[in-house]
């Protein structure tokens, strides 16, 4: 089948970017719409073309590598799935497909549709984590934990940090990522003691890298490859809230 | 690579709501306070206004009553400037934060998208903003209009039942008036929805709860404020 | 014509003697000690971010070394440790079953076909306990019973239920927990991280490993980082297939540099083929995607009797069907292990019964279970792994039987490390995938997680200072430092001057499928020798004929990936010669000449009961011979009939 990709390509950072259109044939449904950018790739290199540049790696939804803005949907048209997870066979031959960047300040694009979402890195660094060194830690089965908050923290710390919710959002917020990573620590008895310090400081660490507030448009959920809930944007205002209320 | 990073933040302010002004989710916090005054107020204002049903003595009852409520403790229209003065901070602090963070979204998301489809969200979501900009106006006229009298075609203080009989017999203004109330219902909508969201009270468990609050305290203020013109209009109240 | 030279046997692997219980004990009291004080002036570098890289990375910052960390995706929460699905074992014995450490210890070297030491694998059965723990605290969120107590399932064939796992990621989950330790140390200032940089060359001077020479991907930019101590956590080389269950990125260039500059290479023909993967769909296949193994609980496999039916599953009435593993091994049936698994399925397919496109796939049928147990059941368990199938797929498996076929999942062999993980290069420390492991020539599911974060979380934070207390080790020369960048550059300056008419995609593509067909599942002597008559050839032509577009100094993955295939062209060729001078079959490594009258794999335990480490010369490969000793498991034959 052939196929017209419409694909954002800008040199650099500063580079200004421009659409492009590649007529692509011998694509089949089978394929991956990465492997349909592949072989376009394959293609451009032969023709001494710069191939397109894109992110990706583990191709099966998990590493959260990959991240197409795709028809104006961050990871397509079809719910819940990664880009990588896409397949040609949702896609219709007859309409050009439009490919780009995610976009968000935090997020300079570096070339192509590569984009740097290091901020996020810098957010779970402001304190995404249980301080455990190694070897402090008691027994596992010392602190039961109730099923379902074991549940819910789990389905939290599903977040692939992929940005797909960042590129979403009217207001270039990173909440959801960053409510998820607070719900998943916050739910579980480990992470009790360092509650609302951790969602203030993470809070504030957003603010700082640019990213914009919430006004819970549920553009993120929406686009979520891992259907993390609004109600954790909720979750974690509660806990930012309760760490402002407080002076250090 | 450079990695992006933190960049350097002025020291912390001592006070809370200096902490809370100076973070995202604290100043939506206080949007939703302040917003929550506001719709206290707007309740308040909506059920006053039913008066209008039970006749010219009740309501023209109702405002002496607000304006000599406390005597002499108070002075003449001391509660109405107390609650002015409250409605008043409500508005600064609700539209300053507004601004602020509408300015920070713009920064945080400078470029669109080629191809955009209809979004997920809801139409009261995207509208906060200009639905807030055009409630606004609507309160200076509507202000000017019966607080005043200055656009009022009958324009008396504390003849209410007049004014309003005046106001509402002309279609435009009932038109006017309805844009402004269906917006500030959508307002409303969003605005619960989220402001409990921002206080941080909407659990999974209560999400549906919340959502359904919303639409129904909503629909209601509406409703009750627009039954008030239509009835004037249709001759109902006269 | 031989293709090596035999060299010196290896005959001190720094492990303690006496009794095997107490060895890791009695080497953590003697290995050396550095004080806090002396920590902070010492700098090591940890190239990779996986479970075992940066569990490492995370647990050195905490003791106050001055750590640096690398790793070629934009984050380091993205190694492709993330991927694993299954599960992690550990000998908590929480289920009363009969588990414990002995146990665990037992039935590792009985899967690794007693390739592997038994002081290795004893400490990682130990240490498996403490890693439950860690993660626990950590927040990693394991599955849970009702009464809020973790939940453990059994796996790969053991009769114990020792396997924890969170959902089918539990890969994810404690790559998460290892990532936000790492994040807390960056904060702290203890750990600089440096993703999105790939390292091309290691720097070796005074016969120390002192650094590493990187390319930072975005910009192009060749440059040293210089240390007291460097460590490999770089994963596993599978990709030198082509089609694998590994992330694209994944390579094996960091240690086939590291071999070149003098560090032994340990049985790089043992590699894992996993049985339940979904099949190759069309030439423009990208990888491969692993189905959990725990499918094969309830799915029956089977192909047609008749080779080349083309009727569809369902129209294949009862008798006319070869449920070939329940014939073959009455005992076990569809849960026989992992190698003996793919290796049947791959028969039945060479005598032309495989369905599905190109005739390579087997049927996993969950009708059975669907009357036996009901859709509901059926789908609670596996509902989303049904799902990933439909959709790549868009064959519903609760209708039609899911087609599956063989992939390359995981490489046992890797760089020789002794009981402290020491390469032979002084000051070089390899660890996780990367390393040639504890699992000899074939790895029980749910023990790679487990070696990973034993590496990283304990066994290299208590042996690394007894190399390090005689640190810090002085002023790295610059002839070093410039030879080593200049070759670097040097391979880069090749790669973008050859501007041929091939792509790097279209030759990997040609290795993967040489290798998969000559050196994959079964191995013979001719075939073998037909591939080290081919790779050589093929090298050249990718010498003479890749096309590399743009230039190196800014991001350009074409260049990334022209330079990975490069490497995995040299190393094919050592995988090759190391299969082909390993006569007998064990684990993972199937030789046609070795089998038994039945079909099963025959172990040459007088013969090849030895490591083989490779050593790179100019002048070809060295063969150095560990000798493997079993005083605890006494060898025995794996029979699975
Ligand atoms: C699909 C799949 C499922 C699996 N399921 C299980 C399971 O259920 N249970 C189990 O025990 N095991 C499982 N395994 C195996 C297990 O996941 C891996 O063996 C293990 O995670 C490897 O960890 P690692 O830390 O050694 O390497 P990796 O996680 O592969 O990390 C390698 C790191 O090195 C970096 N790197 C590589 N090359 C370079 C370079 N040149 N320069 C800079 N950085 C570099 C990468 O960026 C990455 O950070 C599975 C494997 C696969 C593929
Ligand atoms: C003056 C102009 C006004 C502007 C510019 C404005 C703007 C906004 C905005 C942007 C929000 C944020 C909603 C979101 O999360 O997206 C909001 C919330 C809200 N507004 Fe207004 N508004 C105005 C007037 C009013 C008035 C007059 C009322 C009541 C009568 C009101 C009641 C509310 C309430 C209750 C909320 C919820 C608070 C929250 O979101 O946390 N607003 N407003
Ligand atoms: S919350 Fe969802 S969309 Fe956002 S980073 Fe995580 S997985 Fe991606
Ligand atoms: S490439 Fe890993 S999630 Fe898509």
């Amino acid at each position: 089948m052939n196929y017209t990709l419409r694909v954002w390509r800008q040199d650099g950072p500063a580079a200004e970017g421009r659409l492009v259109d590649y007529e692509v044939d011998g694509i089949t449904p089978d394929m991956s719409f990465l492997e349909a950018l592949d072989l376009l790739n394959e293609r451009l290199v032969l023709d001494g073309e710069e191939p397109v540049a894109f992110d990706h790696d583990c191709r099966e939804g998990i590493c959260g590598m990959c991240g197409l803005m795709i028809d104006g949907v961050a990871h397509g048209p079809q719910r819940a799935t990664t880009t990588c997870q896409l397949h040609m066979r949702s896609f219709d031959p007859a309409h050009p497909v439009v490919v780009e960047p995610w976009r968000a300040h935090p997020f300079p694009v570096v070339r192509d549709l590569v984009v740097d979402r290091s901020a996020l890195d810098r957010i779970v660094e402001a304190g995404g984590y249980i301080s455990a060194p190694t070897g402090s830690a008691p027994e596992a089965h010392a602190v039961p934990v109730p099923k379902p908050d074991a549940d819910e923290a789990f389905e939290s710390a599903a977040c692939i940090g992929c940005g797909a919710c960042v590129a979403a959002c009217p207001n270039g917020s990173a909440s959801l990522f960053t409510a998820a990573k607070v719900t998943h620590l916050g739910l579980l008895p480990q992470g009790q003691p360092e509650r609302t310090s951790r969602a203030r400081d993470m809070a504030q660490a957003q603010d700082d890298l640019g990213f914009g507030g919430c006004t819970q448009t549920g553009e993120c959920t929406a686009v979520c490859p891992k259907g993390i809930p609004l109600e954790t944007i909720s979750r974690m205002n509660r806990d930012v809230l309760g760490g402002l209320l407080r002076s250090r | 690579m450079a990695l992006k990073s933190v960049p350097a933040r002025p020291p912390e302010s001592r006070t809370t709501v200096g902490r809370l002004w100076s973070s995202t989710v604290g100043k939506k916090a206080v949007m939703a306070v302040s917003g929550a005054v506001l719709l206290l107020y707007v309740v308040a204002h909506m059920v006053g206004n039913l008066k209008a049903f039970a006749g010219q003595e009740s309501i023209d009852g109702y405002s002496a009553f607000l304006r000599e409520f406390g005597q002499p403790i108070l002075p003449h229209g001391g509660l109405l400037w107390i609650v002015r003065t409250a409605l008043l901070v409500a508005v600064a602090a609700h539209m300053t934060a507004a601004i602020q963070l509408a300015r920070r979204a713009r920064r945080a998301r400078p470029a669109g998208y080629e191809r955009r489809p209809k979004v997920q969200g809801s139409y009261a979501a995207r509208t906060m903003r200009w639905g807030g900009v055009i409630i606004a106006l609507f309160v200076v006229y509507h202000l000017l209009d019966l607080t005043a009298g200055v656009l009022n075609p009958h324009g008396v203080q504390g003849e209410v039942h007049s004014n309003i009989v005046a106001d509402f017999q002309r279609w435009y203004v009932v038109l006017a008036y309805t844009v402004a109330v269906v917006a500030l219902g959508f307002h409303l909508r969003h605005g619960i929805y989220s402001g409990l969201r921002s206080l941080g009270v909407a659990s999974a468990a209560r999400a549906k709860a919340v959502k359904a609050t919303a639409l129904g305290v909503s629909v209601a203020i509406t409703a009750g404020f627009l039954s008030v013109p239509f009835a004037v209009l249709f001759g109902i109240v006269r | 014509m031989s293709h090596y030279r035999e060299g010196a046997p290896i005959t001190d692997t720094r492990a303690p003697d006496g009794p095997l219980e107490t060895r890791w004990e009695r080497r953590r009291f003697d290995a050396r000690l550095v004080n806090p004080a002396n920590r902070r002036k010492l700098k090591v570098i940890v190239v990779g971010t996986g479970l075992a890289g940066g569990s490492a990375a995370a647990t050195l910052g905490e003791l106050g070394y001055q750590v640096t960390s690398f790793c070629y995706q934009d984050s380091p929460r993205r190694a492709h440790s993330i991927a694993a699905q299954g599960g992690i074992n550990a000998a908590k014995n929480y289920r009363g079953d009969g588990d414990s450490v002995h146990r665990l210890f037992h039935d590792t070297v009985k899967g690794g076909d007693f390739r592997s030491r038994e002081s290795n694998v004893h400490r990682l059965a130990e240490v498996s306990t403490q890693i439950i723990d860690q993660c626990v605290a950590q927040g990693v969120p394991f599955a849970r019973e009702y009464g809020g107590l973790l939940d453990t399932r059994s796996f790969g064939g053991a009769q114990v239920s020792r396997t924890f796992y969170a959902r089918g990621q539990t890969g994810q989950q404690l790559l998460l927990g290892a990532y936000q330790a790492l994040a807390r140390q960056i904060h702290a200032g203890t750990v600089r991280s440096h993703p999105r940089t790939e390292m091309l060359d290691l720097i070796v001077d005074g016969g120390r490993a002192r650094g590493v020479v990187v390319r930072d991907l975005v910009t192009g930019e060749i440059s040293s980082h210089l240390a007291d101590a460097v460590v490999l956590a770089t994963g596993g080389y599978g990709n030198v297939f082509h089609l694998s269950t590994n992330a694209k990125g994944c390579n094996t260039t960091a240690i086939w540099r590291a071999h070149k500059r003098g560090a032994y290479l340990a049985n790089p023909c043992f590699t894992q083929i996993h049985p339940t993967c979904i099949p190759v769909s069309g030439d423009h296949q990208s990888k491969l995607t692993l189905m959990s193994e725990s499918l094969r609980n309830d799915g029956r496999v089977w192909v047609p009797q008749q080779a080349g039916d083309p009727r569809a599953p369902g129209d294949i009435p009862e008798d006319e069907r070869d449920y070939y593993l329940e014939r073959l091994y009455p005992g076990f049936g569809n849960l026989v292990p992992r190698d003996i698994a793919s290796r049947a399925a791959k028969a039945v397919c060479d005598a032309g019964r495989g369905v599905g496109p190109g005739g390579l796939g087997v049927y996993l049928d969950f009708a059975d279970a669907i009357t036996r147990l009901g859709r509901a059941a059926v789908e609670a368990k596996y509902g989303n792994l049904f799902e990933m199938y439909q959709r790549i797929t868009d064959e519903d498996p609760y209708a039609v039987p899911m087609r599956i076929y063989p992939a390359v999942h995981y490489t046992m062999g890797g760089l020789w490390v002794d009981y402290d993980l020491r390469s032979t290069i002084p000051g070089l420390f390899v660890i996780g995938e990367a390393n040639f492991s504890d699992h000899g020539a074939n790895r029980l599911g749910a023990s790679a997680l487990m070696q990973g974060l034993a590496d990283g979380y304990f066994v290299l934070p208590a042996v690394i200072g007894d190399y390090l207390a005689d640190g810090p080790f002085g002023e790295v020369s610059a002839e070093s430092v410039d030879e080593a960048e200049d070759s670097v550059r040097a391979v880069v300056a090749a790669l973008l001057a050859v501007d041929g008419d091939r792509t790097a995609e279209s030759f990997h593509r040609e290795l993967g499928k040489l290798m998969w067909d000559l050196c994959g599942m079964e191995r013979g002597d001719e075939g073998l020798r037909t591939a080290l008559a081919r790779i050589p050839e093929l090298r050249s032509e990718f010498w003479r004929r890749v096309k590399v577009t743009g230039s190196g100094d800014r991001l350009n993955q074409e260049l990334e990936k022209a330079g990975r295939v490069a490497d995995f062209l040299e190393l094919a060729e050592l995988m090759c010669v190391d299969a082909l001078h390993r006569t007998e079959s064990c684990g993972g490594h199937f030789r046609v000449e070795s089998q038994t009258a039945e079909g099963d794999a025959r172990r040459d335990d007088d013969a090849f009961s030895y490591v083989a480490a490779w050593e790179h010369t100019p002048a070809g490969p060295v063969l150095h011979r560990e000798d493997l000793v079993f005083e605890t498991v006494k060898p025995t034959v794996r029979s699975y009939r």
